[in-house]
């Protein structure tokens, strides 16, 4: 009977509100994305944050607009200064009719060494307020090779709810089948336009066959890009063994206090016989009081996550900068025989 | 005690450079005007030397305008402009641009504006006004930019006269972006380096065949040659350094090693990372 019934407007209203499809494109406007690599670009080397506006529409993610922000002393007083700005322009912007919706935020990276902890924090913060945000990730040094180094990232949700249980242990993790490739997720990205400014470009691209970008993609020389990028993975990797020394530390330390664990308890139990023959009450066998019992904690795993996912970054993009050096060197050779 | 303000005289402006984003912006608020209005007027922002202007950088202001009557959002201009520099204080006012062909009445008004706010942040140059034709008007894409000298008999203020100058386009940043992402209304993907490096390839092929059809041509006599041409040509070819083919064959051979070394590297790390996770995490408390 409750089947024929007809749904109350409540309840149907609740119930479509159930089911987000899930983040399956970025849709960014040519605008956002130029505004993006100016705002990065201006400021090198030094890293450079902003805030992306947009709308959300089913499975895609529409960026429409972007503003930066302005570099941020660490002092206390300027961090309402920050908030009034952003209330600012989001107020200014409204006016002009831009969407006035955040949809996430973009920063500018060094050698693609964005995953740290912040961005997890600055993550979390995000989703709090907004259903769906995402991060988009600049690299200026990669771009300089002529690649278009753009990247969207969202945190996996199964991710999210172990991290604000803040429960990293290994069982957890073995539990839900969590490995270092499931912290960030990376999301296609599309680029439109409107038609007008479509118009715009057809009609001014400059005649020209050969475009900046071919002259960085054709350059010889990546040896510096290549030692920055080793670099950065050398001190990645004395992390992450500074990381499993900490895990070895820890189960070493772990074993130890269960080897005296037991010479207690054994120690106990011999006493409680003897007191036992005695007639005398037995003592407890467990002694919370004792140091030899206090649990030890385990170190988190996200930060070795993190750099293991830092660590495969770089070496991608070593593959990537190696592989495009072979096809430069090849047609070199092919040039020179002539 | 007054305090007296000395203004300096205006410098002339000789051109001015426009970056790509100036122009996305201008068309992205054209399209989101609002229903009532018919143009977008709104401030430039860049920097200036050497008498070229450089815009880099622009914001739409909201305006009203009537038959004689043209009333701007005076506030909003002056807080946009404040937050910007917060961002970028190298970014100064150095103009106002409108969209719709031609200087009208309505906007020598607005230029007057603009050119006191200029005078009260001290500059040295006089406010530019870009026209941004979005109704292609005469069936092109027409970007004109103006400078604007009084005419005035004696005393009295006449007119003012708007000089068109030189403009330039820089499109680089949107060169290394790519047209081809910036010219349709959607792409399905951002290329990756072997897709980008593909097309360069594609490209620099295709121009190597226009030489030699060109060269060929001109051999043959089917085209006149033309010197300029010819010695460009020489030069480019002169430049291709010239090593002995062993000198030639050990320089590529270690550069072909060292590339294969750190894709070697790389892939070792790799496993090495596989490793350390499976110890991380299949470590159990016996």
């Amino acid at each position: 009977m409750a089947n024929t019934m007809p749904r109350s407007f409540l309840q149907a209203a609740a119930t479509s509100e159930e089911v987000a499809p899930p983040l399956r494109v970025v849709q960014i406007e040519g605008l956002a994305v130029l505004k993006i690599i100016k705002h990065c670009n201006e400021f090198l080397p030094s890293l450079v944050t902003g805030q992306l506006l947009g709308l959300d529409v089913g499975s895609v993610l529409e960026v429409t607009n972007c503003f930066p922000f302005p570099i941020r002393e660490e002092d206390e007083e300027i961090e309402a200064d920050g908030a009034n700005y952003q209330l600012e322009m989001m107020r200014c912007l409204r006016e002009v009719n831009v969407d006035n919706n955040t949809v996430g935020w973009y920063q500018s990276t060094l050698m693609g060494s964005f995953q740290t902890v912040e961005l997890i924090e600055t993550f979390m913060n995000y989703q709090e307020n907004i259903r769906r945000c995402v991060c988009i990730v600049y690299d200026p040094s990669r771009s300089a090779q002529g690649v278009l180094a753009l990247k969207a990232l969202k945190l996996t949700d199964s991710f999210m709810d172990l991290y604000r249980n803040n429960n990293f242990t290994g069982e957890k993790l073995r539990e839900k089948n969590l490995s270092w490739v499931d912290i960030f997720e990376e999301i296609p990205i599309k680029v439109s336009n409107s038609a007008l400014a479509s118009a715009f470009m057809t009609e001014l691209e400059p005649e020209l066959p050969v475009k900046q970008c071919d002259y960085d993609r054709l350059k010889l020389s990546t040896a510096p890009y290549m030692e920055r990028n080793l670099e950065f993975l050398i001190d990645c990797m004395e992390d992450l063994s500074a990381e499993q020394n900490k895990f070895q530390y820890y189960y070493r330390n772990l074993s130890r206090q269960q080897a005296q664990q037991q010479t207690w308890l054994q120690k106990r139990r011999v006493e409680n016989m003897a007191r036992k023959a005695a007639g005398e009450e037995p003592l407890p066998e467990e002694d919370p009081a004792n140091p030899i019992f206090k649990p030890i904690l385990e170190p988190s795993r996200v930060d070795s996550y993190l750099i293991t996912n830092q660590i495969s970054n770089y070496c991608n993009q070593i593959n990537g900068v190696a592989t495009q050096s072979f096809n430069r060197l090849y047609l070199m050779k092919a040039l020179h025989e002539d | 005690m007054a305090v007296l303000r000395f203004f300096p005289p205006f410098s002339p402006v000789v051109s001015a450079k426009i970056h790509a984003v100036v122009l996305f912006n201008i068309c992205d608020c054209y399209v989101r005007r609002p229903d009532q209005a018919d143009r977008v007027i709104g401030t430039l922002l860049g920097s200036v030397s050497d008498g070229v202007v450089e815009i880099k950088n622009s914001y739409a202001v909201p305006h009203n305008e009537s038959a004689d009557q043209v009333a701007l959002d005076v506030d909003y201009h002056r807080n946009m402009y404040l937050s910007h520099l917060k961002v970028n204080p190298k970014e100064v006012l150095v103009g106002w641009f409108s969209t719709g062909f031609g200087v009208s009445g309505g906007s020598a008004l607005i230029h007057e504006f603009y050119v006191k706010e200029l005078k009260e942040a001290q500059s040295s140059i006089p406010p530019i006004h870009l026209t941004v034709d979005t109704r292609f008007k005469n069936g092109e894409a027409s970007i004109k930019g103006y400078v604007s000298s009084n005419l005035s008999l004696g005393d009295r203020p006449l007119a003012a006269q708007f000089q068109e100058i030189s403009l330039d386009l820089r499109m680089i940043e949107a060169e290394r972006v790519g047209f081809d992402i910036l010219k349709t209304t959607a792409v399905d993907k951002l290329p990756n380096d072997l897709e980008g490096m593909e097309a360069s390839m594609e490209r620099l092929y295709s121009l190597l065949d226009e030489i030699y059809k060109y060269v060929d041509d001109v051999v043959e006599g089917r085209v006149t040659p033309n010197n300029d041409i010819g010695r460009f040509l020489a030069d480019t070819l002169a430049s291709v350094p010239r090593m002995s083919t062993a000198a030639f064959d050990k320089v590529f051979n270690d550069k072909i090693q060292d590339n294969l070394a750190l894709v070697y590297l790389s892939s070792l790390v790799k496993t090495q990372l596989g490793i350390a996770e499976k110890l991380n995490t299949a470590a159990q408390i016996l």
